[in-house]
């Protein structure tokens, strides 16, 4: 545990083992925690607060819900969904995204086998290492001009694949095919626009990473057909996000919009969920901002794909690697969701979040309609992360989102007094996964030991019917930032 | 300025900083330190080329956020790191600097801030002094 309180689950009703309620009281909607009883447990109480507070903004539809691996986090809970309609004076809110607008991982699967890679494993760690920026401080050697940039804000990985960083073929298999509408680059601070110039095609720190993985399980055979997973395959996980730019984004409109909920009279709960009606010039301003940060991200994923892929190519020449999918983690999306039987377009906020469309849904590739779209739990890097598909059930649950990753457990603070770096990695090395960082300050705060157990958030997340594991993948290297 | 007082608490996902001092500046330049600390060890940064910047708020704590949000933004522009802080205000005008050096080799890295938070934001006068804490997002 990382707080003070451990979550109080005295209200909470069992809908199903694995969905809780919290019925709406006053001024709030009502709460929906997915998860088993053992996670919600070990839950801090800020998650409860924080979810609890965002049920009380306007205009929300539904419920609020945290996901099975959510924690406290800033504005949202770290794994918090809410819908908002626009119509009813629904908001945007720049904490229910995040600074690290579409955070996400790009997940590569190549030809490679484990027996393959495990001879050159040190070379290839290395040489990922070398040609992946990561970690703080560190600048891409890809530099672009404003304009340039403007073009990136609009055209996200489609604009990185016409300047030659990838394939057409990429973009099926891209949230959006790879560029979101709605970007307005002018509604872009020149301070963000300036952050972001040595940043493409970089990893960024904290809990980003380039992981190799292995497929070490497959838990249905259908869909790992359909997304081309054997066992003893190995798949490239990159972590990362919209980098300086999404960060000065979400800085500028923090301000801005609590500001804008002063101005326009909205009663917050608190400070941190500032935000501004869906319809207003603030809300709309940020709106146009944010989509241009998630098309940075997904251009700097497709950055990052190509320079994977050069560095894989100099080791196995002519083995091709595709995109097995590009799932984006901190968002407000524009989608169409049934409510009540209406059909309606909501802006739903995912912080920490995946989107989970289940089989069927007009936006997958033809190749994964059938069986749902990826969606990729990254766990910590000592232990194992997992490809699950979205289901029919996880729409009405819950605007088809599913958890994100593993989870923190415990806070960065303790982290540090708990592990130190060096060892650490050792440790990992003996265990057959090669860490590459400059951070030993950063290992330290990643450790495995300092997340929740990724196996009970994948078998909650299927268990709540929000998406159905598909594949375990175990890590042998991981650059981290 | 003299040598800056201050903690880190926890947070679930991020990092508390609390930032003290006798007067409201030496409590935020504290707490730049502090935030600067998580990415570098300011020991070894040499405090050289000094930065400027000004800003109009009149809400205190989020003079903290933004003072915090500055120092980040300039110090990622110019792919540098601050280690040394100043800060002077006047009713709602808040003028400060900041010293410090572009990244090198030889500066062990610790873990980048992407920026600072309005969750457990608080600045408060005790009887003690001055103290400004926030979480930062890394």
């Amino acid at each position: 545990m990382h707080g003070e309180d451990i979550m109080n689950l005295d209200e909470l009703q069992a809908i199903t083992p694995y969905c809780f309620a919290l019925p709406g009281r006053g001024d709030a909607a009502p709460v929906r925690f997915f998860g088993s009883r053992a996670l919600l447990e070990a839950m801090d109480e800020k998650v409860r607060e924080q979810i609890t507070n965002v049920a009380k903004l306007p205009g929300l539809v539904g419920a609020a819900m945290a996901m099975p691996d959510a924690h406290w986090g800033y504005g949202f809970p770290i794994g918090g969904v809410a819908a908002f309609d626009p119509e009813q004076g629904g908001i945007i809110s720049a904490g229910g995204v995040g600074f690290d607008i579409s955070c996400g991982i790009r997940c590569l699967r190549t030809p490679v086998t484990l027996a393959q890679l495990s001879p050159v494993m040190e070379p290839v760690a290395n040489a990922l290492f070398h040609a992946i920026p990561a970690g703080v401080g560190e600048r891409g050697t890809l530099k672009f001009s404003a304009p340039e940039l403007d073009e990136a804000m609009m055209g996200g990985a489609r604009w990185a694949i016409a300047r030659g960083f990838g394939r057409e073929e990429d973009l099926r298999f891209i949230e959006e095919h790879g560029r979101v509408a709605g970007a307005v680059p002018e509604h872009v601070s020149t301070h963000a626009k300036e952050r972001q110039k040595g940043e493409m095609g970089t990893l960024g720190s904290g809990n980003h990473y380039l992981e190799v993985q292995v497929v070490d399980r497959i838990h249905d055979e259908m869909a790992a057909r359909a997304y081309g997973l054997r066992e003893g395959q190995i798949l490239i996980a990159i972590h990362c996000g919209s980098r300086g730019l999404g960060h000065q984004i979400g800085t500028d409109y923090l301000v801005t919009l609590a500001h804008a909920a002063g101005r326009l009279g909205i009663s917050l709960p608190d400070r941190e969920l500032a935000c501004a009606p869906i319809r207003s010039p603030e809300g709309e301003q940020y709106l146009g901002a944010m989509n241009a940060a998630i098309n940075i991200a997904l251009a700097n994923r497709q950055i990052l794909a190509h320079l994977t892929r050069e560095v894989f190519a100099r080791f196995f020449p002519g083995q091709e690697i595709d995109t097995l999918y590009d799932v984006s983690h901190n968002t407000c999306k524009a989608e169409e969701h049934v409510v009540q039987g209406v059909r309606k377009l909501l802006y739903v906020h995912r912080k920490g979040a995946t989107r989970a469309f289940g089989p069927g849904h007009p936006s997958l590739p033809e190749d994964y309609r059938a069986v749902g779209q990826p969606v990729i739990i990254g766990g910590s890097m000592g232990t194992g992360s997992y490809v699950l598909a979205g289901t029919a059930t996880s729409e009405t649950q819950s605007f088809s989102s599913a958890s994100h990753g593993a989870g923190r457990a415990m806070s960065r603070t303790q982290a540090i007094k708990h592990w130190r770096g060096r060892e650490l990695i050792d440790e990992l090395a003996r265990k057959g996964i090669l860490i590459r960082t400059k951070s030993f300050r950063g290992a330290a705060e990643e450790a495995p030991g300092a997340y929740k157990d990724v196996d009970q958030v994948a078998d909650a997340t299927e268990n709540a019917g929000l998406a159905r594991r598909v594949a375990f993948l175990r890590p042998k290297a991981c650059i981290k930032g | 300025m003299d040598t800056p007082v201050y903690h880190y608490f926890d947070h679930g996902a991020d990092i508390g900083i609390a930032g003290y001092g006798e007067t409201l500046e030496r409590a935020f330049e504290a707490a730049a330190y502090a935030m600067f600390s998580i990415m570098v060890d300011l020991d070894a940064v040499k405090p050289a080329s000094p930065v400027d910047f000004v800003f109009e708020e009149s809400d205190v704590e989020l003079a903290l956020v933004t003072w915090l949000n500055h120092l980040l933004t300039e110090a990622h522009t110019r792919a540098c790191v601050f280690a040394r802080f100043a800060l002077r205000h006047e009713n709602t005008r808040w003028s400060g600097q900041a010293w410090g050096e572009p990244w090198r080799d030889s500066l062990e890295r610790g873990v980048e801030v992407k920026g600072a938070t309005f969750t457990q934001l608080s600045v408060t006068h005790t009887e003690h002094g001055w103290e400004a804490r926030c979480v930062v997002d890394v």
